[in-house]
């Protein structure tokens, strides 16, 4: 299998946060001081990555109003469903491949034993869904809007309400974690977080929008947050 | 010249989703059993060869260490390797004895060590036309860490086929390429690879931009 007259768009690393971000206080001990080492000449190893097609899901591995419940009743929270597209730069679907998705439930508070914030948990959620892209790209989950929660970076720190979403792509090139808010949250311009992008528009990127039509009268609204992926790019001349 | 109405090429292209850390609660979402959650039925994790799995057996650990010096205990830790032929098999199936992928995780047990059941990956060709020695690509997703971080795990054993290896090759400082390089240990007939990354400071790992 050769990969030779395959490449990914460049990453703008000016775009994505930097490694260090010092209002961003773990970052500090946690960034390399070095500069990363570049490879011109991307190999069967970075140009390749795992399909998922053939992992075995659950019933209910996408919906977290369901995948908690234990037979015995629904979480607690604004009902809804979270969906979109997962495409390249150049606006290709990328279809069956693997999104994940983490996060708090309507109090702000996550079902990990670190977890010591004083909202209580849920008996019913437990803030973990997983799926692949249909044949057109999309995804779609069923949850809970999650809280937003303290934190103890500066004296009075919150992070906006956030979904953390985890996407393969078709390569470890692609291989992306993100978070994403929820539109007009008043939280979002206060985050240390979110301020280590520097470009407004690369905020932009990680918004969930209200999606009224997706929505189910009497039942959910929907949030719609579509993914870029690195862009595909086959070389048109071989080398020499 | 910029005519009316032209756009720069770059423009033409979508702007990728911007990268977020990982946060302190990755493993509920991508390490569960970690995490102390029920887990499901398929869950990606770190034994990527089952004992009939072809190639030599062998176990890959290590730690995260920050710019203090200290572990990092929520570390979440993925890797893409080539089986013992050199290849790249991409479909992920746990029906079979060898996946190229696999996950782990540093936390408050096991010595916050990462560990992975692997074989030994042959070498892979380089575009250049050389053979790369072998290695393993990890990367590595952190609270702290807001875009992951990428490395490659080389063998100490493989002597000559890193001197020989392009992408080593590429790294101007010698003492940068021996961050690296794991360290063999055999004990009780397992086979062992020893890999510490460091993020920041003194003896800091290399890492790539691909």
């Amino acid at each position: 299998m050769t990969h030779d007259n395959k490449r990914y768009v460049e990453r703008d690393r000016n775009w994505h946060p930097p490694a260090y971000a010092p209002g961003y206080k773990t970052s500090v001990a946690r960034s390399p001081q070095q500069a990363l080492v570049s490879m011109q000449m991307p190999t069967a190893s970075e140009l390749t990555g795992p399909d998922f097609t053939h992992l075995r899901m659950g019933l209910h591995d996408n919906d977290l109003l369901l995948n908690f419940t234990h037979g015995e009743g629904l979480p607690q929270g604004e009902r809804i469903m979270l969906f979109g597209r997962v495409m390249d730069q150049f606006g290709k679907p990328v279809p069956h491949t693997l999104v994940e998705m983490w996060q708090a439930n309507a109090g702000g508070r996550y079902r990990h034993k670190n977890d010591k914030y004083l909202a209580p948990l849920d008996p019913h959620f437990g803030g973990v869904g997983r799926c692949l892209t249909d044949d057109q790209g999309f995804y779609r989950f069923r949850t809970i809007k999650p809280g937003p929660y303290p934190w103890p970076n500066d004296m009075n720190s919150w992070r906006p309400a956030h979904i953390h979403v985890s996407v393969t792509g078709p390569s470890i090139s692609t291989r992306l974690i993100t978070q994403m808010y929820f539109e007009g949250d008043p939280l979002i311009p206060l985050c240390p977080i979110v301020h280590t992008l520097k470009d407004p528009l690369a905020v932009e990127t990680m918004m969930g929008r209200l999606d009224m039509a997706h929505s189910r009268p009497m039942d959910c609204l929907a949030y719609r947050f579509d993914v870029v992926v690195r862009g595909e790019l086959q070389t048109f001349f071989e080398n020499q | 010249m910029n005519q009316p109405n032209s756009q720069p090429a770059s423009e033409l292209m979508l702007r990728e989703t911007a990268s977020q850390t990982a946060g302190p609660y990755a493993h509920i979402g991508l390490a569960l059993a970690a995490a102390g959650i029920p887990t499901r039925d398929e869950e990606i994790w770190n034994e990527m060869a089952k004992p009939d799995a072809q190639g030599e057996h062998i176990d890959v650990v290590g730690t995260v260490i920050d710019g203090n010096g200290d572990l990092v205990r929520d570390a979440f830790v993925e890797a893409w390797q080539a089986d013992a032929n050199g290849d790249y098999q991409p479909d992920y199936d746990l029906s079979k004895p060898f996946n190229n992928f696999g996950r782990t995780v540093t936390t408050f047990d096991h010595g916050s060590e990462w560990s992975l059941k692997t074989v030994k990956p042959g070498g892979v060709a380089h575009p250049g036309g050389k053979m790369m020695a072998p290695h393993i690509n990890l990367s590595v997703f952190a609270r702290g860490i807001n875009i992951h971080l990428q490395t490659r795990l080389y063998f100490e054993d493989e002597t000559e086929a890193n001197r020989e290896c392009p992408v080593l090759s590429r790294i101007e400082s010698d003492n940068r390429r021996q961050t690296l390089i794991a360290k063999r240990e055999e004990s009780e007939g397992i086979v062992r690879y020893r890999f510490d990354i460091r993020l920041q400071g003194q003896g800091e790992t290399v890492f790539f931009d691909f």
